[in-house]
């Protein structure tokens, strides 16, 4: 057909998203990874003697390991052209009018205090190296629930601290854990005491404003037993010429019966590569959802984990990958079963377009200590034009034989005859190609926190008039 | 008055093959021509090249919806002039509510927008005219549906449009006389308030004692060879194709 034409929805990232502040940093460390940086970093933040051991511990493995050839080419990063900490305000704020203006500027065009007020319990924002603001509704504080920066936490909970940071993943996991590890700043600490149930999301806002610069959060998050929570982050960058560095590390806890959801929309802009770690330990009966949207990024490694230890632990991974001109999304999840009747489902959708390439990677592991467990891997990509591709690498290893595996992978092309049906009814072939896309990921947008479900699918409706959904 | 459906001399191939060899026909508004002939015969050809489906190559003629041509235009822009397709084998479209898709389609159709509680309604007056659970409204466009539920969900599609040219391509195959009967409701409902007139493709009679034609035309090896009253229809099922079609020479204007 004459015209095609699917909007992208990448093209209207430079203009909601793509602006940048001027750069103010109260302190910046200079250019390039050293173990002067890593001193640096530490002593600025007047850490104990142990972070500072542990930071050059990491960064020995970090320089050691080599980088991984497996998934998304990582060849162009060049690490002495990074900035590893850039300290935007000399303190967290706990009230929005004390945020420096520039910062305040940029969560306000991003929509934070209207979200804050309208359905959050609490919120968290980050803006380069620290977390600039943070607030927690008080009845939530006044269960004792904790919901503050990693840094504060490292001051203010140093024993709920050392019990549990990189616990669950080691510096030496992976090349960026350990990278993280050495220079990491920022990120959310969130503890749930017992029992708790929190039943609005607690929603921390990740923002790279300085130029080739990398942001190394670090979160740590404890959920007792019995308690219930529920965490949102989004990702924003502006559009530089230059490279941006995200490697982040995530350890969540979840004790026996406890619940928790832990939800990314990363939507850097396209000259961020994003490799994270990802990874909870779900105890007795506890249950851990990873929702997991990546829509922007260079190229992202992302694989969310769930190490089910305890006996009727279950994990869920919900992935949509989004991938268009110049980016690869390599994303999935892992699924290492670890005890008696314990199950697990990873359910991915991809879209690619425009010449970008989606991956889906995932594992799961049976291992002999997981009798009667179960599993059950979905991946369904969507491939728009020729250009693009997608592929699959699953991995199952199976050493329990009363296991119950089931992997499906479909791969589809949006059909002419699609197209036409719907064209025939009046919608435009954009109109139409976003309706078909927005029902191949309705799966899992409908598992969205509300106001990101209404953005994901604006961004897919693109210049849609009538409303979907 | 404008023919609300003028063709002339159409010529269009598949593959290089050529399966309408020079198709006329003028349908006037508020009239309701049936369509009849054997599989290939063309009929379905027809049907996708007035929507504009790609795949079939108009080689040469005319099409016009109330005097304006529209082969060179694309399948939306056919819509939007009032021209709807009954699909023989609609698409399912996974993960697209058939709520918020009708609601998408009326917005688009209208100029006046109407109010969720009004559009609701709307929607819900003419489901129950089409005998449709109120679930259907939460489903998946198409998805999963049965063929009969499917054909039905082309005439609620065709009801929230309110389209002025209709083509119903074997609406009534697969279909109960019960079905037969509902969907016919819709078809007149919608001819008596909107004015619309009908293409009607069928292979069989019966559908006809519910939505009466004025005309009906046969068609054989691409072309209309024969066209009358109700009368040509009760001779083919009396008589078969084959007896219809030694039938000639054909009246092609019925003006």
């Amino acid at each position: 057909m004459k015209n095609r034409r699917l909007k992208d929805i990448r093209e209207t990232y430079a203009s909601k998203y793509g602006f940048s502040m001027p750069e103010k940093p109260i302190l910046k460390a200079k250019r390039g990874l050293s173990e002067d940086v890593v001193r640096q970093i530490s002593q600025s933040k007047g850490e104990p003697k142990w972070m500072l051991e542990y930071r050059l511990k990491a960064l020995e493995a970090f320089n050691k390991k080599p980088m991984p050839m497996w998934g998304a080419d990582l060849s162009k990063i060049d690490f002495q052209d990074i900035f590893y900490f850039v300290k935007p305000s000399d303190e967290e704020k706990r009230t929005w009018e004390d945020v420096p203006e520039e910062i305040k500027i940029t969560f306000d065009r991003l929509g934070v205090p209207q979200a804050e007020r309208e359905y959050l319990a609490g919120v968290k924002a980050q803006y380069d190296s620290e977390v600039a603001y943070s607030s927690l509704i008080s009845d939530i504080e006044d269960k004792g629930v904790i919901f503050s920066s990693t840094d504060e936490a490292l001051r203010k909970h140093p024993e709920i601290f050392k019990e549990y940071f990189g616990k669950v993943v080691p510096f030496a996991d992976n090349k960026f854990s350990a990278l993280n590890s050495a220079v990491w700043s920022g990120g959310s600490f969130v503890y749930v005491p017992k029992g708790v149930t929190v039943s609005r999301p607690l929603q921390a806002y990740f923002r790279i404003n300085a130029q080739s610069m990398g942001q190394f959060e670090r979160t740590l998050i404890i959920v007792e037993e019995g308690a219930f929570a529920h965490y949102v982050e989004g990702c924003t960058a502006p559009v530089y010429s230059s490279d941006s560095l995200h490697a982040a590390v995530v350890e969540v806890i979840v004790k026996p019966g406890a619940r928790f959801r832990y939800t990314t929309i990363q939507n850097w802009s396209d000259n961020v590569y994003n490799l994270v770690t990802k990874r909870a330990r779900v105890e007795k009966d506890a249950v851990m959802e990873w929702v997991d949207g990546n829509l922007g990024s260079k190229k992202t490694m992302k694989y969310p984990s769930c190490y089910l230890v305890g006996e009727g632990a279950k994990g869920e991974v919900l992935s949509i990958a989004y991938a268009s001109k110049g980016q690869h999304q390599d994303a999935g999840g892992k699924m290492i079963h670890a005890a008696p009747n314990t199950s697990s489902r990873i359910i991915s959708k991809s879209v690619s377009l425009r010449g970008g390439r989606t991956s889906y990677r995932g594992l799961v592991d049976i291992t002999p200590a997981a009798p009667n467990s179960k599993s059950r891997v979905e991946c369904d990509a969507l491939i728009l034009d020729p250009l693009s591709a997608t592929d699959t690498f699953p991995t199952m290893r199976i050493n329990e034989s009363s296991a119950n595996v089931e992997h499906e992978a479909t791969v589809s092309k949006i059909g002419e005859e699609k197209l036409f049906y719907l064209t025939s009814r009046g919608l435009t072939e954009s109109e139409a190609m976003s309706l078909i896309v927005s029902g191949f990921i309705e799966p899992i947008v409908k598992e969205l926190p509300m106001e990101y479900a209404v953005e994901l699918n604006r961004l897919i409706e693109l210049e849609m008039e009538g409303s979907v959904g | 008055m404008k023919n609300s459906l003028e063709i002339e001399n159409l010529r269009v191939t598949v593959d290089e093959k050529e399966i309408l060899t020079g198709v006329d026909l003028k349908i006037k508004p508020k009239e309701v021509h049936a369509l009849m002939g054997r599989n290939g015969s063309g009929k379905s050809t027809l049907a996708q090249t007035l929507m504009g489906n790609p795949i079939y190559k108009v080689v040469e003629g005319s099409a016009k919806i109330y005097g304006k041509e529209i082969l060179n235009l694309e399948p939306t822009e056919r819509a939007q002039l009032g021209l709807f397709l009954s699909f023989q084998y609609p698409s399912e479209i996974p993960g697209v509510r058939v709520y918020s898709y009708l609601r998408m389609l009326y917005n688009k159709s209208h100029e006046q927008k109407l109010s969720p509680k009004m559009f609701k309604e709307l929607l819900q007056e003419n489901m129950k005219l089409l005998e449709m659970d109120d679930s259907f409204a939460d489903r998946f466009l198409n998805e999963g549906f049965s063929g009969g539920e499917k054909k039905r969900m082309e005439m609620l599609q065709m009801m929230m449009l309110e389209p002025k040219v209709v083509i119903l391509d074997e609406v009534d195959s697969g279909l109960d006389i019960d079905a037969i009967k509902i969907v016919s409701k819709a078809v007149n409902n919608l001819m008596e308030r909107n004015g619309t007139s009908v293409l009607l493709i069928t292979h069989y009679s019966r559908i006809l004692n519910h939505i009466k034609p004025d005309f009906v035309h046969i068609m054989l090896d691409g072309k209309i060879i024969k066209t009358g009253g109700e009368e040509v229809a009760q001779n083919l099922e009396e008589y078969g194709y084959s007896q219809a079609e030694l039938v000639s020479p054909t009246v092609k204007d019925e003006e």
